[in-house]
């Protein structure tokens, strides 16, 4: 009985109405958290002793690179759960997540190149984690090539999550490797931020920003999710009548 | 689903899981000892994209031998990438695949025994080659031994990853960017630990230590691979 709620999320129409109420709470709580994040990077966080003004673009960087991996892992078990349940929906959540995933590394990405050439000196630098946040990348275009071209949507749906998992799976190896390859080509990151050591007026507005950034995925995913369902459930009478009112 | 498992319990009880898989790897070494010509083609690639390096940087050896392991290894990557087609798509053009599928036998042991077979074909000779296009790059010729053993044991891994990919993209037309986009970005690792392994062997020191990585690449493939592999087939084919 009181997995009933549980199931409930297994039914589009559920799910779609469910997401369109719960959109705007997630949306304006992550509005908060990131004006509120931004301002305490920007204005009230002291500068860094030896990266001046420049160590502010942590403040996208960091979440962006946190969120990245996080899509990832949510897309990954959201198509684990529809491979082995068989339930729609989750396929559905899977496919909403990718392309926001995407943007987050790619966000990552730009941000660690900019910082890298004020720090380093070059806009690309081999630095380990770049390089995974790289490959991550090209995982994400994978997975959303082989979802495009594949005509049938369960197929394209069951395909990919394959995928997903698989690279899931591959992507603790291949961090790993490109730390283990990276140690041995060149001397220890220039950039080794401990996190404990920051004071709390830096800290607070970056884990304001994780926050933020956190609320903000879901808010899109919900609002990816929908549109996913609406093109699914097109035919679907439930849906000639959430529309037509 | 009943009609599948009662299928199985109908064809299955003829051959065991493992004479299946040992007729299926016979059966695709003696089909592709028929058409030599393909089994060639992967070999002259390697040959062509390594010669190319050589054009493309200097004539020098002694800056040729500091490139050698990534070229060679950026090469069998992509040779073996180009490979692929051969596993699946003919039997799955006839329909063999199919059978495959219906047979009531362990999918996974049957997709195994092709990849299995596919590496002998296309990673071991690739592990052969290896040694020439190294020394035409100016690679001591005591280096032989482990380029070959790095090779050898990272095609095996090669083969598996890309099994699941070939698999997924089964039912998609002009599929080579696609299985390339799938695949290489989980063939990295194994370019990491096999060029490090071939550079160590080219400097003479030991090179045990990436070797083993690039082993367990592979273990971990063996495992793992056939059963997404099987997976991908079952959904590429509905």
């Amino acid at each position: 009985m009181a997995w009933t709620w549980f199931h409930r999320l297994g039914s589009p129409p559920y799910l779609y109405g469910l997401a369109a109420r719960l959109t705007p709470w997630f949306a304006w709580s992550a509005a908060l958290c990131i004006f509120a994040g931004t301002y305490g990077g920007l204005f009230l966080a002291p500068a860094d002793y030896q990266q001046g003004d420049d160590f502010r673009i942590i403040y996208v960087h960091a979440p962006s690179a946190w969120m990245s991996l996080m899509v990832y892992t949510t897309m990954a078990v959201s198509a684990a759960v529809g491979l082995i349940w068989r339930i729609k929906v989750s396929h559905a959540v899977a496919a909403a997540c990718a392309p926001i995933g995407a943007s987050f590394t790619l966000v990552a990405l730009v941000t660690g190149s900019l910082w890298g050439y004020r720090m380093w000196g070059t806009y690309w630098e081999w630095d380990p984690r770049l390089t995974s946040e790289l490959i991550l990348f090209f995982l994400y275009l994978g997975y959303m090539g082989l979802r495009s071209s594949i005509d049938d949507t369960q197929r394209a749906d069951r395909a990919s999550a394959v995928l997903a998992v698989v690279g899931v799976v591959n992507v603790p190896i291949i961090h790993f490797s490109v730390t283990w390859w990276n140690s041995l080509h060149q001397a220890p990151s220039v950039m080794q931020l401990a996190a404990p050591t920051m004071p709390a007026s830096m800290l607070i507005p970056l884990l304001l920003m994780f926050l933020g950034f956190t609320l903000m995925f879901a808010a899109l995913l919900l609002v990816r999710l929908q549109a996913e369902i609406l093109t699914r459930e097109r035919t679907a009478n439930w849906m000639r009548e959430a529309v037509a009112s | 689903m009943s009609t599948s498992a009662s299928l199985i319990e109908i064809r299955g009880t003829g051959t065991s899981a493992l004479e299946a898989a040992r007729l299926t790897l016979a059966r695709d070494i003696r089909l592709a000892f028929r058409k030599r010509g393909q089994l060639v083609q992967p070999l002259a690639f390697f040959a062509i994209v390594t010669t190319l390096f050589p054009l493309g940087i200097s004539p020098e050896l002694s800056r040729l031998r500091d490139v050698a392991p990534g070229v060679l290894w950026v090469a069998a990557l992509l040779s073996s990438l180009l490979a692929l087609e051969f596993l699946f798509r003919d039997d799955a053009q006839d329909g063999t695949l199919e059978q495959h599928v219906l047979s009531g036998q362990s999918l996974t042991w049957l997709l195994f025994a092709k990849t299995v077979a596919h590496w002998l074909l296309t990673g071991l000779p690739l592990a052969v080659m290896a040694p020439l296009a190294a020394l035409s790059l100016g690679v001591p010729a005591a280096s032989v031994g482990g380029i070959v053993a790095s090779v050898a044991i990272g095609s095996v891994a090669l083969s598996l990853i890309g099994s699941v990919g070939a698999a997924l993209t089964l039912g998609v037309k002009r599929s080579g960017a696609l299985l390339s986009l799938l695949t290489l970005p989980l063939s990295m690792p194994v370019l990491i630990f096999g060029a490090r392994a071939t550079e160590l062997a080219i400097k003479g020191e030991g090179f045990a230590a990436p070797l083993y990585l690039l082993g367990a690449l592979a273990v971990f493939g063996i495992t793992l691979a056939p059963l997404a592999a099987a997976a991908a087939v079952r959904i590429s084919l509905e």
